[in-house]
């Protein structure tokens, strides 16, 4: 039977640069390697990446195959699958490791399918169990009313894939050592069903929510577009952006890019401001990770204010005009 | 236009936190009392993107579930929404299967009826969230495969789906028949027309066992699982809610700012 070992990351490239969610796969990725004393491995399909490659190595892998190829914004899935799942059929690691990005929701499980394994998506955190030696997957479940913990005994390559900001991204050290190496899968005509049309990336103007320090974020209870108006002005008062629940998106008062939860984007802002949100799960699973979490909200039994940090009770339509006034005196001395 | 919707039965996901409750030596959620199981959310607005294609198209809108007692609701609720037929998957030896045994089940009763152009399933099941099972039927039936559809239409070469993206969209033209997972971004699904009600409670809905789609009992079940559950539990939320009070709302407001300045969260 063939010998699986290593930790295969499979790394995203974009505009020029490591993704965050590679830098913290990396960081899972080394811990499981030392934990199995097995290496670390990384797959990067892109064009010209060898300086990427470099800070690969950098940031804790102990190998780099780089496959010239496009870039994953503009281009068929069908072709990762393929390519991915060739990579794995010659490298034969235990483990691979991918984001719960839009590129990993479409590769990973049709991986687990062709290599007859299994597969994890979404998880939290992974560890080696010290006893076992099995990989313990904890992934949120029931919109995130609970945590569960799987393991598989005899599946290999186990293919995972990890939310974002989940653990802090590995730190680079320019002295290690590594290796760089080109590689090339055949992928035939035939696996690539269809094709792309169009990519099309909706500018959202300011600061992107994942970098953004502040998040003023507002729910089903702000009842509709003038509302927002409001927490627009808290935001530009303290530098920080906007962000929404589903319901604002699902009635259309706001688009859906700036969807903050399960199906959305996970954020992780110093200051998490909730405004007319109740609280329910599956939006806590996008802002959970926030230093401080306040909630203002009309209804003392929202479960928004188990929680938070800080909270208010009443109607934000007085509260945040009262707030940005007193945050402006705040900060102008 | 042939249509087969893949749908499961769910803890309701809209209940308080409160009401969620899980027995962790059995690693299972406890049903709330009084709050009835639903069809996953996603799979009704699978459903309801079914619905807009045979409006337009034409053809027939097949449903299918595996599940124990009471799934039949689920195919029911589709059928009252305006889906044709409907089917349930139920056999003991399904049992605790993984979703590679769902998928396998269901992609056998996909075979079986044969006659399709599309098969659409919700983007994940809102109780494990994993988004595993419609990827792995396309495998399966090694047919073409576009994930988070927030659109789809029939054109001259196959079908043009509008894939969701953290960014934006992109959008595919695949082969028929393909398969299409349906994210939230479809809109809200239709509710079930009061006559739809009433025909789809009078249907006995078909339940098909093992044999009846020709599943090989060894590739399913809780023993065919890839990997097993150790653990289920709800996670401490560790946060002390400090309430702010005043007067008036605006008061309150006012010494919110001042704590969180003092905080230095400001």
């Amino acid at each position: 039977m063939a010998e699986y070992n290593g930790i295969l990351i499979c790394g995203e490239v974009v505009d020029g640069k490591i993704a965050a969610i590679t830098r913290e796969l990396l960081s899972v990725g080394r811990k499981l390697g030392n934990s199995l004393g097995q290496p670390l491995k990384a797959l990067l399909i892109g064009k010209n990446i060898e300086e990427e490659a470099k800070e690969v190595i950098a940031l804790g892998a102990d190998k780099v195959y780089i496959i010239d190829g496009p870039t994953f914004a503009n281009s068929h899935p069908d072709l990762y699958v393929a390519m991915i799942t060739g990579a794995c059929d010659q490298l034969l690691p235990s483990i691979v490791l991918l984001g719960q990005t839009d590129i990993g929701r479409d590769i990973a499980p049709r991986l687990a399918a062709r290599l007859k394994t299994t597969a994890a998506m979404d998880c939290v955190d992974l560890v080696i169990d010290s006893e076992s030696k099995l990989l313990l997957q904890t992934r949120p479940v029931y919109g995130g009313n609970a945590l569960a913990v799987w393991a598989s005994e005899s599946c290999q390559p186990q293919i995972i894939t990890m939310r974002p900001r989940s653990v802090a991204p590995a730190e680079p050290d320019t002295s290690r050592k590594g290796q760089i190496e080109s590689f090339t899968v055949e992928v035939k005509d035939s696996s690539i069903k269809g094709k792309l049309v169009e990519t099309v990336k909706e500018e959202v103007a300011g600061i992107k929510l994942e970098d953004a320090k502040v998040i003023i974020s507002g729910g089903g209870g702000i009842g509709g577009t003038e509302g927002f108006e409001m927490l627009q002005e808290l935001a530009h008062v303290l530098g920080g952006t906007v962000g929404v629940t589903r319901v604002p998106c699902d009635e259309g008062w706001m688009p859906m890019t700036l969807e903050i939860g399960q199906t959305g984007r996970i954020v992780g802002p110093d200051l998490y401001i909730a405004v007319g949100i109740s609280g329910a799960v599956q939006h806590m699973a996008g802002c959970s990770g926030s230093k401080h979490i306040v909630a203002i909200n009309k209804d003392p039994d929202a479960h928004i204010f188990k929680e938070a940090d800080f909270g208010l009770v009443g109607d934000y339509k007085q509260a945040i005009p009262a707030l940005i006034e007193k945050c402006k005196a705040l900060l102008a001395t | 236009m042939n249509i087969i919707v893949c749908v499961k039965q769910v803890l309701d996901p809209d209940i308080p936190p409160a009401k969620f409750k899980v027995n962790s030596e059995a690693k299972q959620v406890v049903p709330p009392e009084g709050i009835p199981p639903v069809i996953n959310p996603y799979d009704a607005q699978a459903v309801e993107l079914a619905l807009r294609l045979k409006e337009r198209n034409g053809g027939k809108i097949t449903v299918l579930t595996a599940g124990g007692d009471g799934a039949e609701k689920v195919v029911k609720h589709a059928i009252s929404m305006g889906a044709d037929d409907g089917f349930v998957l139920n056999d003991a030896a399904f049992e605790g299967s993984d979703s590679f045994g769902a998928a396998y089940i269901l992609t056998k009763a996909i075979q079986k009826i044969g006659e399709y152009d599309l098969v659409l399933c919700g983007r994940q099941a809102a109780d494990w969230d994993e988004g595993l099972v419609g990827s792995i039927i396309a495998e399966n039936l090694s047919s073409s495969l576009v994930i988070l559809a927030e659109d789809a239409e029939l054109v001259e070469e196959g079908l043009k789906v509008k894939r969701v993206t953290l960014d934006g969209y992109q959008v595919f033209v695949v082969p028929t028949p393909a398969v299409v997972t349906v994210s939230n971004e479809v809109g809200q699904a239709r509710l079930p027309s009061g006559l739809g009600i009433i025909s789809a409670a009078r249907r006995q809905i078909p339940v098909w066992k093992a044999a009846d789609i020709d599943v090989d009992p060894a590739q399913v079940g809780a023993a065919a699982a890839r990997r097993k559950l150790l653990k289920l539990f709800i996670p401490a939320r560790e946060r002390k809610c400090e309430l702010v009070e005043g007067e008036t709302t605006a008061e309150a407001a006012a010494k919110l700012a001042e704590k969180l300045r003092e905080a230095r969260i400001i």
